[in-house]
């Protein structure tokens, strides 16, 4: 706290007086840009779904909020972040209850040289070793508090060193209660440094980096049947990796492998077993035409600056799940997410359109995408006849490199086409097959494996230069969970300031008769340039809502919900 | 108790440096220089978007984000006639992170656009510039100056993105 502040007079001081700080020059030349958001919501008791006062628990008026600021001058850039959670929103960790500045930083930037104090966000390759990120939307945090020095000695090298604590929360860091996170990364591109190669049309990046996790020591006990043990923790934790990209015309092949050592963690239930990582991607494309091929198989690879954490949070690496991204409500209605305690994974897709004035593509042309993902299961195989797999403070298992195991974790083959037809009308239509081991990925072993069909129909109108009409039909289809559901949706926009939604979603086919509920939700909202002012009211599904490799529960609710974004 | 004063404090202390900051400031914003990736994995510094004078359009979108898909459909179908009339030059800012960054250039190749790719897969440009949820587009004027800034994107919004390129093609002052 101290630090910030003087951090803080620092700034202030040196644009507020005047003299030898130069503080007009400070004020002329500065640039000065922030953003604003506040998620607001008034919740109300609602009989049919369930939701009582009690489970409002007193509060009905919760509120996200935070502001941030960047300023810049010349080689100099310092900002900060203000956050406040009073009390966080349903489905966000209660753990965010209060207000502060969990994010500042002073960096200074030259064409050799970068030097960060304070909190950054960085990633090495692709973030297998190492990725701190924030997704306000999912409340995840896992910023770097602490030093970042960048070094760019010549054309196409850049060496990278980090040192510091990860953001938990509100928790200060004291005691050694998380990890000390130090990394060293480097990225090459051989084509800028080797003048033989720079006219080569194969072009070729390499990169590698060493990550270290420093954990105080805490030895735990543990009983396996009637012998008591002690567990011996590693202190520290390195995990290292390297990367290579070739690139030669349409062609682009992508490979990054990582290790990590032996790094018991409430995660991998105190196993003793190295990890491993590999990311296989190959692209082709040209004009019209993309392809993609991808591969990820991960061994015991969750990495954490707190081994006693299990739920979101304090993560050093990113293993994001290797499916699509959905963002219509259905066919993101089960998301996959990665086990980072194993998983082989392939997904392929095609994008491709049929040009304008064809046959095929008509007047206005044709897309096409087709995407296909399945997750499997690794092999996995006793280390000895008496000990049993996963078995906490042994090996745990053993496992063949790129072994693929027979249970599904997921498996998705989706088929979209978009078409404008006329002027003035816009479709997507897309189908999906889903299967979602629900067991695995959300834990409940008592849940079947989910298969469900999904249909989504939505479609543009262009009424005029400043009117337009937007609809979405979808269904999901199946006779696992909560059966069949029905989503329809109406969008208002007049162009430029505003908008006006109408949508519900109808879970008819749940087989639990009081809980075929309507879904609905009436939106408006107001945009002008970088602000938009959205009020909405009705009623929200529980659901689990997935950005790249988190996953966050929402549960149900209703009533009133404001947002406000702003940017300056 | 203390450290909330101390933050108010604090907060009062930077927003007063930069109302003052704002009030003084007569230039405009320009890009933030900020390291990315072009689609071929090598490190593009923001200090080389150029377009040698003519006007410059950047867009932050992501492959998985549809209303931002939909903008740059939208502009695709009138882009070349744009190109010709203005000279004007489209950088896309994909904010997609590693699930998706791969998708990027198959992705665009797929769909037939145009504008040149960049790769903000941590967010750093996007943090810099203040953009909170996207789309959001910025114009900027020969100079490199940024003279107008949108959020959100609804249809028709395209038509007040070429008229903005118009008037600083023609040397118009833009509210």
């Amino acid at each position: 706290m101290k630090k910030l502040v003087l951090f803080c007079i620092g700034i202030a001081a040196m644009a507020l007086f005047p003299g030898r700080l130069k503080a007009q020059d400070f004020l002329k030349n500065a640039q000065v840009t922030g953003s604003f958001q506040a998620d607001a919501a008034l919740y109300q008791k609602d009989a049919a779904m369930g939701i009582t006062s009690e489970s409002i628990n007193g509060q009905p008026v919760r509120m996200n909020g935070f502001t941030e600021v960047n300023y810049e001058y010349k080689n100099f850039y310092a900002g900060m972040r203000f956050e406040a959670y009073l009390p966080p929103l349903l489905g966000y960790d209660p753990s965010y209850l209060g207000a502060g500045v969990p994010y500042w930083y002073v960096k200074y930037k030259n064409d050799l040289l970068e030097v960060t104090a304070g909190n950054f966000y960085e990633q090495f390759g692709q973030g297998m070793t190492f990725r701190t990120y924030q997704e306000w939307t999912l409340g995840y945090d896992n910023s770097m508090r602490g030093l970042r020095v960048k070094f760019m000695p010549s054309k196409g090298i850049t060496l990278t060193g980090v040192y510091g604590f990860q953001r938990f929360f509100w928790t200060p860091f004291q005691n050694n209660n998380r990890g000390i996170v130090k990394g060293i990364d480097g990225d090459f591109n051989l084509n800028d440094m080797f003048s033989a190669l720079s006219d080569s049309k194969l072009k070729i990046t390499i990169g590698g980096s060493f990550v270290s996790d420093y954990q105080k020591d805490k030895n735990m006990p543990y009983v396996i049947g009637d012998k008591a043990y002690t567990l011996s923790l590693p202190q520290n934790v390195a995990c290292y990796g390297g990367r290579l990209n070739l690139n030669y015309a349409g062609l682009n092949f992508y490979t990054e492998y990582a290790h990590k050592i032996n790094d018991p963690s409430k995660m991998n239930e105190y196993i003793y077993k190295p990890g491993n990582a590999i990311l296989v991607d190959l692209t082709y494309s040209r004009k019209n035409l993309g392809i993609e091929l991808k591969s990820k198989w991960i061994d015991n690879f969750s990495y954490k600056s707190d081994r006693s954490y299990s739920l979101n949070g304090v993560d050093i690496n990113y293993l994001p799940a290797i499916n699509k991204e959905h963002t219509y409500a259905l066919s993101a209605m089960y998301p996959y997410a990665t086990q980072t305690t194993g998983e082989a994974g392939i997904a392929g897709s095609v994008v491709y359109t049929i040009p304008k004035n064809s046959k095929l593509g008509g007047k206005n042309g044709l897309t096409i995408e087709v995407d296909f993902s399945q997750v499997n299961s690794i092999k996995k195989t006793p280390v000895n006849d008496t000990t049993p797999i996963g078995q906490t403070g042994t090996l745990g298992y053993a496992a063949n490199f790129y072994s693929i195991g027979n249970e599904v974790y997921w498996q998705e083959t989706q088929v979209d086409v978009t078409k404008k037809i006329g002027k003035k009308v816009k479709c997507i239509f897309e189908y999906l097959y889903q299967t979602y081991n629900k067991a695995v990925v959300q834990g409940h072993p008592e849940d079947p494996i989910i298969y469900s069909n999904i249909g989504i129909a939505d479609v543009t109108f262009n009424v005029n230069k400043k009117l337009s009409l937007r609809w979405e039909l979808q269904g999901l289809f199946t006779k696992q969970d909560n059966g069949n559901w029905a989503e329809g949706m109406m969008e208002v926009t007049i162009s430029p300031k505003w908008f006006f939604s109408l949508s519900d979603q109808y879970n008819y086919g749940n087989s639990d008769a009081s809980k075929q509920l309507n879904y609905y939700n009436v939106a408006a909202g107001f945009v002008y340039n970088t602000t938009r002012i959205q009020l909405a009211y009705g009623r929200q599904r529980e659901g689990i809502i997935c950005v790249g490799g988190v996953c966050r529960y929402v549960p149900q609710s209703s009533g009133f919900t404001l947002t406000v974004t702003s940017s300056f | 108790m203390k450290n909330t004063t101390l933050i108010l404090i604090c907060l009062s202390a930077f927003f007063v440096t930069f109302a003052q900051t704002g009030e003084a400031s007569a230039r405009r914003k320009t890009v933030p220089v900020v390291n990315l990736k072009d689609i071929y994995g090598n490190v593009v510094s923001t200090s080389t978007i150029d377009n040698g004078g003519k006007p410059i359009i950047i867009d932050f979108w992501a492959t998985w984000c549809k209303p931002c898909i939909r903008e740059l459909s939208a502009i695709a179908d009138v882009y070349d006639d744009w190109v010709k009339e203005t000279g004007v030059k489209l950088y896309a800012i994909s904010v997609d992170d590693p699930r998706s960054s791969s998708q990027v250039k198959p992705f665009v190749d797929g769909k037939g656009w145009s504008y040149t790719i960049l790769l903000d897969q941590n967010s750093d440009l996007k943090r810099a510039m203040g953009v909170g949820p996207i789309p959001q587009t910025f114009v900027l004027n020969g100079k490199g100056e940024i003279i107008w800034t949108h959020t959100t994107f609804a249809e028709g919004n395209e038509n007040d993105i070429i008229e903005v390129i118009r008037k600083v093609v023609k040397g118009e002052e833009i509210k």
